[in-house]
Formats: C-alpha cells, structure tokens, sequence
C-alpha cells in the first residue's frame, strides 16, 4: 500500500486533489481511498487529505501517519505545522514551490532523503497559467506522478477530464502534464 | 337592496329604503337555496366525518366547528379527504382507543408537525398520482401557534398543498387550560392566574397568526367563527376550490376553559365576532379580500362577562383601566379591518 | 457498475435506485452531500417519480416522512447528531407506529460540547426508540444496506436507521459497484403498506393507547424486532444471491475460530481491525474480530456463538454511557451472561479522534496479557484531564471546561491524528 499526505490551506484544492489521485489510481484498476480531514471550514486554515493506493481492498481507516509521499500544496506551513511526521527517508516529498528545498532550508532536513525523490515545482505558477486560478492541486497531481510512477499521467488525465467540463478540463491537463514534464527532468538530473 | 323604481308620474318624496335583516342564517330555510348554498349538515347524505360519540364537552365549540369544517371539505372534495390532527383536545376527544369517531382516513401526527406530516401526506398523494385526493391538517391553538409554528410556517413558505385549520379556544385545554400566544390578554389561565398586580394573561403579548399567514402570501387565509357556522362552511368551500397553502383560523369557545356556560358557546362566540375582537376576514396572497361587517356593535363587556376567565376584571370594583384597554383592542380591529360598515 | 467517488453519492445512488417517492431533507454535517445528491438527481429528473422536499427543520423531516409513508409512499431522509436529536419525538412516533421509513445517519458526536465528526453517539441515542439500526463498515456496504434497509423495512413494517460513519465514510473516495436498475428491482419490490390512509378504505392511524393496551402494543414492537433477528440474515443472503456479494447480516466474524481474543467493534473501525488482526497473527497471537452490523436488534445468540470460546473480549465502542461505561459493552456482556471470560470497554474515537493502527496494536497487546482497566479511555491526555481536574479543586469560577482544555492543547488544526 502507498500513502500520500497532502498538506496546505483551505480554498487550494487540497481534498479534490486527493480525490483526483484516487480517481486515477481507480482508473488504472487499482484500489483507492482518499480522504479529507476537516477543521472547521475557512479559507487559509491549515488542511489536509490522505490517499492511499493498493492493490487489493484497503481496510485502514485512521489517518496517513507514516507517509510514502508528501505532497505541500503551501510552503507557508513548512515552518507552522509539523508537515514531515511519520515521513521515513525514503519517502517523497514534492513541494509547490519556486525555490529549492535548500532555499525553503530543508537542505539539512532532508539530507539523508533520496534526491531523485525530492521536488520543487511551481504548482501555483503553472496553474495560474494554464487555467488561470491559483489552485495548484492538479499540476502536483502531474508531478507526483513523475516523482513517485504511483499513476501514469494518462490517468491523471483520464481523471480530469471526468471531473471537470470540457473547456476547463483541457487546461487542467495542460498543467498536469508540464508539471508532470518539470518534474520528470529534474528527476533524471537527480539520477544521473 | 335596490329601492324599488318609482312608477312613471308618481311624485318625487323620499323613499326610505327599506332594510332586510339577515339573522346569522338564511331564515327562508335550506330548501330555497341552491343546492351548493345550503349547508352541508341539512343533508342526509352527509359524511359525518366526526361522528357523534366522541368524547367532547358539553357545549364544545371544537367539535362543532370541526364537524362543519370538515365534512364541508369532504364534499368540496367528492369524499377524497385525507386529515391530519395535531395533539390536542379534538385528537384526544375524537379517538378514546378502542374507538374512533372519524369516518375519514386520518392520522394522529404529534403535537408541533400536523403542518409538516400534512405536507409528507400531499407530496404521497401527487407521486402516486392521486390528484383527486385533498389534505387538510388540524390543531388548536397552542399546537398551531406555539409548538407547531416552525412546521405551520415551512409548509407556508413551501406552498404545500393543504388545508390548515386551527380551532383556536385560545389556551391549552386539554392539559387544563394552560396560557399559549392565543389566549387574549386578562385571561385567567392556570398559567396566568388572576393574581397580583397584573391578574391574568398580560397585555402586550400573543401572536396574530392569521396575520403572520397573510405575512407569508399563501393563496387563502380566512378568520372563521361558530357564531356565523354557514360563513364558516362556505369560507371551507372556497378554501378546498384552492390549490396551495391555506389557513383557516376559527374561533372556538371551550365552556370548561372559558368559563361560560355550555349552552352559551355560540351565544359567546358571537359576542367575540360583534365586540370587534375576533374579526372575521378573508386574505388572498397577502392581501385582504373580505370582511364581514358587524351587525350590531357590543362593548366589550357583553363578551367578557359571559365568561369567568374574565371575572376578576368584574365585580365590585371593576377594572376600567383593562376593560378600557380590551375596548381599545376592539376597536382598533374595528377600524383595521372596517369592521362597521361607513 | 464500479465507481470512484465519495461515499455520500454511492448513499445517493443506492437510495435513487430504490424508487423512493418523497424524500425530505434538512442539511446537517455530514450527512448533507447525501440529500444534495438525491436533491440534484429529482431535479435533473435523473430520479423521477420522487418529490424532493426542503423542510425547515430535522423535525419537520421526519414529519413529513411520517406523512408520506402514512399515505403510502415510499419514504426516505437523513440526519445526523443534533438533528437526529431534534427530531427524537418524530423518532418514536414513526417506529411506534411502524412506518417503514428509512434513514441515513451520518454518525457524528452529539454536543455539548459541539463536534462534527465521527462518534455512534447518535445512533445510540435513539437506540430504544423501536427503529432497526445496521451499521456500515465500508462505502460498499452502506450502499448494499440501504437496498437491504428498504426491503427489510416493507416487510416487517418497521423503520430502519442505516448508520454511516461521518468523513470517514460518508467523505471518502472509496471504490464501489453501484447495482444496476434491473438489480434493484428484482430485489426491492413496489411498497405494498400494511396501513395506509386511503379515502376508499379510511382508518384511524395513531389513537391513543392507555393502559389496557398499551403494554400489548408495545410488546408486539419489540416481538417484530426479534423477528428481525432471521430476517436480517435471509434478506444478506438474498443480497448475496443477487448480487454476489457479502454485505450485512448480524455480526461479521473475522478469524475468530481459535482467537483468545476477540475485539468487538462497529462500523468503518472494523477495517483498521482486522489490518491489525492480521499483523498480531503473523506474529502469532491467537487475535480475531466481530464487526456488529445489526446492533437492533441486538444479536445476542449470534454474539454468543462467536464470542464464548474466547478468554477475553475487547469491546471498542465510539461513544460512552456517561457515568457507566459502555454501551455496546452491556449488550455483549448480556450475550455472554454465564460465560465467564474476561471483558474489557475500550471508548475510542469520540468526537472523531483517530484510532490508529499503532495504539490498537498496542491496546491489543494488554489485553493479552490483561493488564487493562475494566474501561479504558483510548490515547486519552491523561495530563490535561489531571490539569483540569487541579484547576477545578482549586477555585470556583473556573470557566468553561472545553475551553480551558483547547487552551491548552493550543494550536490544534494541524495535527495529524
């Protein structure tokens, strides 16, 4: 089983991205659960969803305590909230973000972590220019599939274009898959 | 009436017109009305709907209005009629288990949702494309004004279809005669005694629900009285010829409650309808549509005395300064309504 | 059909697929993406043949339920918590006058102090009231026991409370297989009342009762409940034949057979269970579990059955007798009347507190070795409870309680579990 804890705020499309990774995961055959974890509902209050991943029934039903992958839809909570509980170096991290993990000074943190496994990518920045809203849920969604292989980008899409219309489906795809394109080249620098 | 014409050549005096006294019935006897006009109860075929052997008061003014209501609404309704009844003295007077006296299907819904278990009857009744069927909902007056007021008020808002009759004897009389937004102001109630410096209900509270139906625009809303029993009936019969939300609020005296004597209800009733207290009207969407006029205007007192819930404004010393009050309360209905014909 | 999506709309689906014919709603957390799904579907006209009706109150919904299925319709709602409370009244009122309405209870704590999330103090609260209440440990079969629900129902002219663990639940993105129409149809007949207001044949419904009947009335409710007790496990078994899976039931035992010991538990919690089950196996303790599907009527024999064999027995409830313990605990200790095995209450999960995998494991483990308390609070802050009550020996006018203890936890919104 693979468990994904997304952190970031209310109002940046923290539980549908959960949702969505659900989705494409389902679309591949496989099984998926996703989850929100409520506060009481405000914008900008701190929120989180977890999704898991398996190949069989998932049966756990208490929250992510022991991430695979974190995704950070809000560097801001990077030093507010303990977002990295229960993550092992060997998990992954992606984080909406247009500086470096050294830059956000996580470098010292996540010394022992894989590099190949860690990723900053301009989530806001990408969705803004695709489909004109700051809501950075789908590009990550695009990126975690590069980082982790969890889900193809096919599935990815596949799961936007059931969600959203049309129109705004297509730029959502869009962002999905630059993001997805970012985050594969800085993998394979990481590589090699 | 019209004068009579004056024949050609007569001399031009002053006719006096001349006036005919109608007395609370047609005096000319049902046999020669219309069909439609007459009242339901002069037919041998009538349902019955509240048949007799229930268990009510001698002299309740609840069971007779009900009995017209309700079996007008059957025959506006071709016999379809479906009722709902609150808690309250006509539930618990009408079905001493084993027995019941209706001879229509009807259910004892709880004590504040008659409006709302009307409503989940009507929604039945259109998805099993039963449109013939009609429903009509029940209460008293705390059941309508107090408990049942957010239920009364969401099948209002929602333009349900029913019939919502409230026989308001303006106090909780089945658990003995308790103070509810109905009851008039100075009223002994067992909850309001007639002690201290304010004896009584006190003045300044109460709802004026047929006013707050108004509020909501629904299609009809009429005051009713036992005193005028064929405006009632025919207030029923305009009612059940209309589809959406309606409100009928009739007044019931209840001897026991009141204090008046069994053989006085209609007597009772009547003084109410004449002082200018109980003002008997019609409404349609929000506005007023009718009235009817009082024949022959009486203090207060006529009305009051009659009744011992209101002695204590009696006696030896009598209170004025309520009494005067209560007179200022007539008479305000009166020119707000016009209630006295110019 | 398989489906990804949240719980709430499965809900929706299943109850869609039940032809009801008035279904009347009034929004509460979390059950209210539930009604909005069926709310949107009658006015697609997606669900026809179904009024949708916006009440002003949880009362004024269960009333108008109880009006429609008085007339003959085939009636559905909702509710959660408070509204379940605030309809308590209408509760009874259906139950007593046996109205085969059906109604999903998104589970969630009861306030004071208020919560939103997750506990069985709902359900709980009403649990005498006369209504059948199945509990759901998956989306799957929250959506199969509403099917279930309906008929069983119809058939034995009794409301049925279908409990569904809020967020966890009600909110989670889970696979599910939708039936089909002809599914549903083939297994849910048109309701045929066994009262019914109708002009052509008019009946009194609701007279008053006084004592020379009422005891007989009431006993003939609670004789229809034990008849639930075989009906339940037929009609899973006619579900499984139709459609070719488990689904409700009584109890669900999972590797009980040579299990010392047994966790009790109901709902969603049963998954995180049986993961830990099989951890605890493959390390070799002799662990299984019973997931309570039907907690009424309560099964008593089956629960027997199951449990007797075992040295002790772990009931994991999520919600709490106040000044007692436990609920479910007293109607599994009633099932073991004579046995003697060692039983232990564990309250856990109130007001949506996680129960992890990591402190069930944990909990497990002393009950192996009993070194558990008779009842035990889960995780429970034990230097905030001792803090609170020194604050309160101390002085008088010591404010509100649940305010002093957010005070001190702090910044809660993001914690992880």
């Amino acid at each position: 089983m693979f468990q994904v804890r997304i952190h970031g705020r209310g109002g940046q499309g923290v539980v549908s991205g959960a949702e969505l990774l659900s989705v494409a995961a389902f679309l591949e055959g496989r099984h998926a659960q996703a989850v929100p974890s409520f506060g009481s509902e405000r914008m900008g209050a701190p929120v989180m969803a977890f999704c898991r991943i398996d190949d069989k029934e998932i049966r756990l039903r208490e929250p992510v305590m022991e991430p695979d992958a974190l995704i950070i839809q809000d560097p801001t909570l990077l030093h507010q909230v303990d977002l990295f509980k229960g993550l092992h170096a060997s998990g992954y991290i992606l984080i909406n973000s247009t500086r470096s993990f050294e830059e956000l000074g996580l470098g010292e943190f996540t010394r022992d972590f894989q590099r190949y496994r860690l990723c900053s990518v301009p989530g806001t920045e990408i969705a803004l220019k695709h489909v004109g809203r700051a809501v950075p849920n789908v590009p990550l969604l695009g990126g975690f599939a590069a980082i982790t292989g969890q889900v193809k980008l096919d599935s990815v899409v596949a799961a936007i274009r059931e969600k959203f219309p049309h129109a705004i489906a297509e730029k959502n795809v869009a962002a999905a898959a630059e993001a997805f394109d970012i985050v594969s080249r800085s993998r394979e620098a990481h590589h090699a | 009436m019209n004068p009579p014409k004056t024949r050609p050549g007569a001399s031009v005096t002053p006719m006096q017109a001349v006036k005919f006294y109608q007395t609370g019935t047609f005096t000319v006897g049902n046999r020669l009305l219309a069909e439609d006009e007459r009242s339901v109860q002069a037919n041998m075929q009538r349902t019955n709907s509240l048949n007799s052997g229930h268990r009510a008061c001698q002299g309740c003014g609840e069971a007779l209005g009900a009995r017209y209501a309700i079996d007008a609404a059957m025959r506006a309704a071709d016999n379809k009629l479906i009722a709902v009844n609150a808690t309250g003295c006509l539930e618990v007077f009408s079905t001493p288990y084993p027995e019941t006296s209706w001879q229509i299907p009807w259910i004892h819904s709880l004590f504040g949702n008659a409006a709302a278990v009307a409503s989940g009857v009507a929604a039945a009744m259109r998805m099993k494309g039963r449109h013939d069927v009609r429903v009509v909902a029940q209460g008293g007056d705390g059941g309508t004004t107090d408990i049942g007021f957010g239920c009364l008020s969401g099948m209002f808002e929602r333009n349900d279809d029913v019939l919502y009759i409230c026989y308001d004897n303006e106090a909780y009389m089945n658990t003995g005669v308790q103070r509810s937004s109905a009851t008039p102001p100075a009223a002994r109630t067992a909850t309001t005694m007639a002690v201290g410096r304010e004896p009584g209900n006190v003045f300044g509270t109460g709802k004026n629900v047929p006013l707050i139906a108004m509020a909501h625009h629904i299609p009809y809303v009429a005051t009713a009285s036992v005193a005028n029993l064929r405006d009632l009936e025919f207030k029923v019969t305009k009612a059940m010829g209309i589809h959406g939300a309606r409100y009928i609020h009739i007044h019931v005296p209840c001897p026991l409650g009141w204090g008046s004597l069994p053989e006085d209800t209609i007597k009772v009733a009547r003084m109410a309808v004449e002082s200018g207290l109980f003002p008997l009207i019609e409404a349609e969407h929000g506005e007023l549509t009718g009235r009817t006029t009082i024949r022959r205007k009486v203090p207060v007192e006529d009305y009051l005395s009659l009744q011992k819930r209101f002695a204590h404004l009696f006696g030896k010393t009598p209170d004025t300064a309520r009494l005067t009050q209560i007179q200022a309360i007539a008479d305000r209905n009166i020119r707000t309504f016009g209630l006295l014909p110019e | 059909m398989l489906k990804q999506c949240e719980g709430s709309h499965a809900v929706a689906e299943a109850v869609a697929l039940c032809r009801p014919q008035v279904i009347c709603a009034y929004p509460i957390t979390p059950q209210t993406h539930i009604v909005e799904g069926v709310g949107e579907m009658v006015k697609s006209g997606a669900l026809a043949g179904c009024e949708f009706i916006n009440v002003e109150s949880e009362f004024a919904a269960l009333s108008v339920a109880i009006g429609a299925s008085a007339a003959g319709a085939r009636t559905y709602t909702a509710t959660s918590s408070q509204g379940l409370l605030f309809m308590a009244e209408a509760v009874y009122n259906a139950a007593g006058l046996g109205l085969p309405i059906v109604m999903t209870i998104g589970n969630r704590a009861i306030g004071a102090p208020i919560n939103i999330w997750n506990d069985h103090s709902d359900s709980m609260s009403m649990r005498d009231a006369g209504w059948i209440q199945i509990f759901a440990e998956t989306n799957q079969e929250a959506v199969d026991l509403h099917i279930q629900g309906f008929r069983l129902a119809e058939e034995l002219s009794c409301p049925v409370m279908v409990c569904v663990d809020g967020f966890l639940l009600t909110h989670a993105y889970e696979r599910v297989d939708v039936p089909t129409q002809a599914q549903v149809d083939a297994f849910l007949p048109p309701f045929e009342p066994r009262q019914v207001l109708d002009p052509a044949e008019p009946v009194t419904i609701g007279a008053m009762v006084g004592p020379e009947a009422f005891t007989e009335v009431r006993y003939l409710a609670h004789h229809k409940q034990l008849r639930a007790l075989s009906l339940i496990p037929q009609l899973s078994a006619a579900f499984k034949t139709q459609f070719g899976r488990d689904s409700g039931g009584l109890i669900r035992p999972y590797r009980t057979a040579d299990a010392e010991t047994i966790v009790v538990a109901l709902g969603s919690v049963n998954g995180t269970v049986q993961e830990v089950v099989d951890e605890m196996r493959a390390e070799g303790s002799k662990i299984g579990s019973v997931g309570i599907c039907s907690f009424r009527p309560f099964p008593l024999t089956a629960l027997r059955d199951a449990l007797q064999h075992a040295k002790r027995v772990v009931v994991l409830e999520k919600c709490l007798a106040v000044g007692l313990g436990g609920i479910v605990s007293d109607g599994v200790r009633k099932a073991l009347s004579g046995i003697q095995l060692k039983g232990y209450t564990v309250i856990a999960g109130l007001g949506g507190r996680a129960i992890t995998r990591a402190s069930l494991k944990q909990l497990f483990a002393d009950a192996g070795t009993d070194e558990l308390e008779q009842v035990t609070f889960l995780d429970l802050n034990a230097d905030v409870v001792a803090h609170e009550l020194e604050r309160e020996s101390r002085a008088r006018r010591t404010g509100p309680t649940a305010e002093a203890i957010l005070r001190r936890l702090g910044t809660v919104g993001s914690r992880i579990g």
